[in-house]
This record gives structure tokens, C-alpha cells and sequence, in this order.
């Protein structure tokens, strides 16, 4: 009885202690978001900046993070649609493969990627990719949207393949039987069953995907090129939104450029903060949708 | 044998008293002193730094140094908000920083030169031909005398001291094209030009070694002994920032950089050694 009683009061204890933790995470990022916007909003209402224009030359005056915006979403849009595709590819094989060492392997190895620094991806894709791409290929200096798209999509498969993995085997598992039963093939029941079953919850994975592809700031800056132009191709240097607030972060205080950072920091944010919401939305609803 | 062994010693002791004072001269004034001395900033300063550290720390373990990079921009921040002891600049204050109570220590006199990969032909560059190729008018090294090559730009990040005095007193402001490639420090620019044949960048002089190929400028190689004289105009000075008075360890740091065996250690690094202000 007395242990009881001591148990309830311990846990309203941290009941509380969980309560104030979790409110002043929330306060914490709000006031993130609040600081952001304080400072970039002299930014966006100032006449003489031009921060929504194409042009960036610091030593002219101008300071446009256009192409940066454009170069972050190109390259967040390329590499998740291919590593989205091959994701699915790798996990029809994980479900569908009777070679199950080969699939527990490829399983092992796919979480082991995702803990690979992406500095080392960096480093390796420099001395690796970059002198192919000048050398072998001639295609310009290396440094390009290719190359940091290539190593992304290194970066953001083992996210969406692990997430992938987590929706479809148990529902594998649940219909394969069944669906066995009524006459479908193992392919069939994956393209014609799972697939259309967590349709919603692929699009979060792929959203995930897409949000660490924004986000990354090492690959872009290591092998992009920085240069602030508009891309004609995938073979042209591009910059990123987070290289960016990486290279002009060391330019003095209250400059131009600088005020440019708190823009880009505030895009970034509100990209990442919509897509995260928007994914939570869609794996939310699974459960929903679930029959029992 | 043990005779022979003991007379070494005995030179070697013998030796050692003999010039100890002259050695440990410059170094005795961190005898007493212990503690941490940070530094952070500009890029070409640091051959420089880790050299002076790796003999202050040899002679006295107790004082712990630390060397970081990050650019002149890096420098003035970190050292006006007192993160570090020293903040490095490869350019002049400015007067908003200037008002921040910084102290400004030149120490050094270097150029700023344009570097090629070693193997590319061109080694004689006029200052229209390389304002031309950095407005990306000029795209192909064959223009200049070269191989049928398309010219791969590469700038240093907005931050950097080194392209404030490139952009200043090389390109005389002109418009830099905006395919160039951006890197973040003087050892990137230099890796990602060795690496490219195509590749045209602009490095502290004291990188510049046979990984690189500077090509002359206005007919003038750009040396150590050329910028001490003025004949090569591309310069610039690389400053010490400290907060308000520096403290002991950080003054004799400072006065060890000023010293003869700094003006070493600034030479070898490939700068040109300055005197102290009054």
C-alpha cells in the first residue's frame, strides 16, 4: 500500500518534470522562430536591399539569394526522386528476394550507412568522383550539382529505405498470405496490394528524404561549387541555401551579406518546419487507415 | 668506448650551456607563464602561428596553444567577442571594428598572386587578361597561349581577406562572373587548383609551392623578393588583432613574433617579415 502510494507520487513528480521538458523545447523553438523572423524582417521590408533577385556580387552591392533558393531546391528535388526510386527498388527486393542472407546484409549494411559521417561521403566523392568527372569526362572542373547529387543521394537512400522498410514488412506479413490465396504472385502483391495500401506513408518517407536533402549542409559546399548562378545543367556549379549561410557566416556584423543569412535561415526553416508537418500529417494517418 | 661515450656527453652538456642562452633567449620570456592562448582567423596566417607554437610549447608544456582558421572574418568576430585571444586578418580593420577596441599588430607583408596547375603552359598573365578571364570573357586557355582547355574559375568565400585585397588591387573591383567556384581557405583553393588543369585560382603567396604554378604578372614573378620591394603592387599586410591591452601570455606571443627567430618563422613561411610599431 505504502509502496503504492509512493509510486503515484513519484510519478505525478515526473509527470511534471516531463511537462515543463516538453514545454520548454516548444518555447525554445518558437523563440528560434521568433528571433528568426525579428532579424530577417528589416531584411524583407528594406527598399534598398534586394534580397529576392538572381544576382549575388557582394563587392557590387547586391546581395540576391534567388539562385541559392533555387539551387537547394534542385538539388533536394533530384536527389530524393532518384533515391526514392531506388529505395523502392531496394525494399521490393528485401521483401520479395528468397535470398534472405543477402537481404539481411543488404539491411545491415543500409543502417550502417546511415551513420557514415557526410563529411567522409565529402572527402571521398573529391579525390574520388570529382577528378572522374574532370578528368575522364570532361565535364568542367567536377564541382557541380552531378557530384553533390551523386553523394546525397548516398546520403538520404538509407533514411527513406529504413523508413520503407518499417511501413511495408508489416504489412507483408500481414497480407502475403492472403493475397497468395487468391491467386496473386509475390510481385503482384507488392505492386497491386502493398504499394497502393501505404501510398500516403511512401510519400512521408520520401518527404523525410527530402528534408535531410535540404538540409545538408557539408556535401553541397564540398562539392557543389558554390557558385551563385543559375544552373544550365546538372554538369554546372551550383550553391546552396545552407553552403551559403556556411561560407558568408564569417562576413562582419550587420552587413549586407550578412543580413542576407538570417533570409536564407528563415527559408530553410520554414521549408524543413512545412515538410516535417506535412510528412508527420501523412505517416499520422496510417494509423488511422489501418484495418483491424 | 665508455671513454668515447662519456666525451659526447660531456660535448654534448658543454654545448648545450654554451648556447642555451642563445637560443633560449627569445623563448625565456615564457619561462614562468602557463595557461591557453587561442587563435583564430585568417587562413595564410597559419604556417606562421603553428610554427612560433610548436617552439613555445616545445620550450615551456605548460602553455597550451590552439590554432583555427575560419578567415579574416572569423578573426575580427571571434576575437571582439573575446572567444579568443588572438584574431588573424589578412586585411586592415575596418573603422566599424576598429571601434570594437580592437589593437592591430602587422607582423607580415604578403602577396596575393594568381596560381595554375603546373603543367599548364601560359606563364605570363597581364592584369586586363586576368580581369578578362574573371569577368568570364576570357573562357578558354587557349586565348592566352595555352592548350585548347576551357578555364575553370575559383574565388575564395566572401569572408576572406585574400579576395578582398585580389578583388581590390588585382581586379580593381570588376565584376567576378558567376560561374566561379568558391572555396572556403587558401589550402582548398590550393588542392582544388592542383587537381585541375583548366583551373585558374588566386592564393597567398606563401602556398605557393610546386604543386602550383604562379605565372608572372605584368612580366613580374611574384616572389618574397618582389613584394618586399614593391615591384609586385598585389600586396597586403597580415595583421594580429587582440581585445584592449593583451594579457602576458598573449603580449609575449606577440613580441615572439616580433622577434628574430618570428621574422625566422615568418620567412620560412614564405611572408616577409615586418618590424614592431611603436
Amino acid at each position: 500500500m505504502q509502496s503504492h502510494k509512493l509510486t503515484l507520487k513519484q510519478n505525478s513528480w515526473m509527470q511534471a518534470l516531463l511537462m515543463t521538458l516538453v514545454v520548454t523545447s516548444g518555447l525554445l523553438l518558437f523563440a528560434v522562430f521568433c528571433f528568426l523572423i525579428w532579424f530577417s524582417l528589416p531584411v524583407f521590408f528594406t527598399e534598398t536591399t534586394s534580397v529576392f533577385s538572381l544576382k549575388w556580387q557582394p563587392e557590387q552591392g547586391h546581395f540576391g539569394i534567388l539562385a541559392m533558393v533555387f539551387g537547394t531546391l534542385s538539388l533536394a528535388f533530384i536527389s530524393t526522386s532518384v533515391a526514392f526510386i531506388i529505395a523502392l527498388g531496394l525494399n521490393s527486393f528485401c521483401l520479395l528476394s528468397r535470398r534472405r542472407w543477402l537481404v539481411a546484409l543488404l539491411r545491415s549494411l543500409l543502417r550502417f550507412m546511415a551513420a557514415i559521417p557526410t563529411v567522409v561521403y565529402g572527402l571521398a566523392a573529391l579525390f574520388l568522383l570529382l577528378p572522374l568527372l574532370r578528368n575522364g569526362l570532361q565535364l568542367g572542373s567536377g564541382y557541380s550539382l552531378f557530384a553533390a547529387v551523386c553523394m546525397l543521394i548516398l546520403l538520404i537512400l538509407p533514411v527513406i529505405c529504413v523508413m520503407l522498410d518499417n511501413i511495408t514488412t508489416p504489412l507483408w506479413q500481414q497480407y502475403a498470405l492472403g493475397a497468395q490465396a487468391l491467386g496473386f504472385s509475390p510481385e503482384q502483391t507488392y505492386m497491386q496490394v502493398i504499394l497502393p495500401h501505404c501510398r500516403v506513408n511512401i510519400g512521408g518517407a520520401a518527404l523525410l528524404g527530402f528534408n535531410r536533402a535540404i538540409g545538408d549542409t557539408m556535401l553541397p559546399l564540398m562539392l557543389a561549387g558554390n557558385a551563385t548562378q543559375l544552373p544550365s545543367g546538372v554538369f554546372d556549379a551550383i550553391r546552396s541555401l545552407t553552403a551559403h549561410i556556411a561560407l558568408v557566416i564569417a562576413t562582419d556584423q550587420g552587413g549586407e551579406a550578412y543580413n542576407s543569412l538570417f533570409a536564407s535561415g528563415i527559408l530553410l526553416l520554414m521549408c524543413s518546419a512545412c515538410i516535417c508537418l506535412l510528412s508527420r500529417y501523412l505517416m499520422g494517418r496510417h494509423r488511422l487507415e489501418q484495418p483491424e | 668506448m665508455m671513454f668515447k661515450t662519456c666525451s659526447v656527453r660531456l660535448v654534448a652538456i658543454f654545448t648545450l650551456l654554451v648556447s642555451s642562452p642563445l637560443i633560449a633567449d627569445e623563448l625565456s620570456a615564457f619561462d614562468k607563464m602557463n595557461g591557453q592562448l587561442n587563435i583564430a582567423g585568417g587562413t595564410a596566417h597559419i604556417p606562421v602561428m603553428k610554427k612560433a607554437a610548436r617552439q613555445i610549447m616545445g620550450h615551456n608544456p605548460k602553455i597550451h596553444i590552439t590554432i583555427a582558421g575560419g578567415g579574416s572574418g572569423v578573426g575580427v568576430q571571434q576575437v571582439a567577442k573575446g572567444l579568443v585571444d588572438i584574431g588573424n586578418t589578412g586585411r586592415a580593420l575596418k573603422n566599424k571594428e576598429m571601434n570594437l577596441g580592437l589593437n592591430s599588430f602587422p607582423f607580415a607583408i604578403d602577396g596575393v598572386a594568381v596560381i595554375i596547375h603546373p603543367q599548364n603552359p601560359v606563364d605570363d598573365l597581364s592584369q586586363q587578361q586576368i580581369i578578362e578571364i574573371y569577368q568570364g570573357k576570357i573562357t578558354n586557355w587557349r586565348e592566352l597561349g595555352g592548350q585548347d582547355r576551357q578555364i575553370h574559375l575559383f574565388s575564395r568565400d566572401e569572408a576572406s581577406g585574400t579576395r578582398s585585397v585580389f578583388s581590390k588591387k588585382l581586379l580593381k573591383g570588376a565584376q567576378l562572373a558567376a560561374n566561379a567556384n568558391i572555396v572556403p581557405s587558401n589550402g582548398a583553393m590550393k588542392t582544388a587548383v592542383s587537381q585541375d588543369m583548366g583551373a585558374i585560382g588566386y592564393s597567398s603567396v606563401g602556398y605557393i609551392d610546386n604543386m602550383v604554378k604562379a605565372p608572372r604578372y605584368n612580366h613580374i614573378m611574384p616572389t618574397q623578393e618582389a613584394c618586399a620591394s614593391g615591384e609586385y603592387p598585389v600586396v597586403r599586410r597580415l595583421y594580429m588583432n587582440t581585445k584592449g591591452v593583451p594579457n602576458a601570455l598573449t603580449q609575449a606571443f606577440i613580441d615572439y613574433i616580433y622577434s628574430e627567430q618570428g621574422a625566422k618563422h615568418i620567412q620560412s613561411s614564405g611572408y616577409i617579415a615586418l618590424d614592431a610599431q611603436p
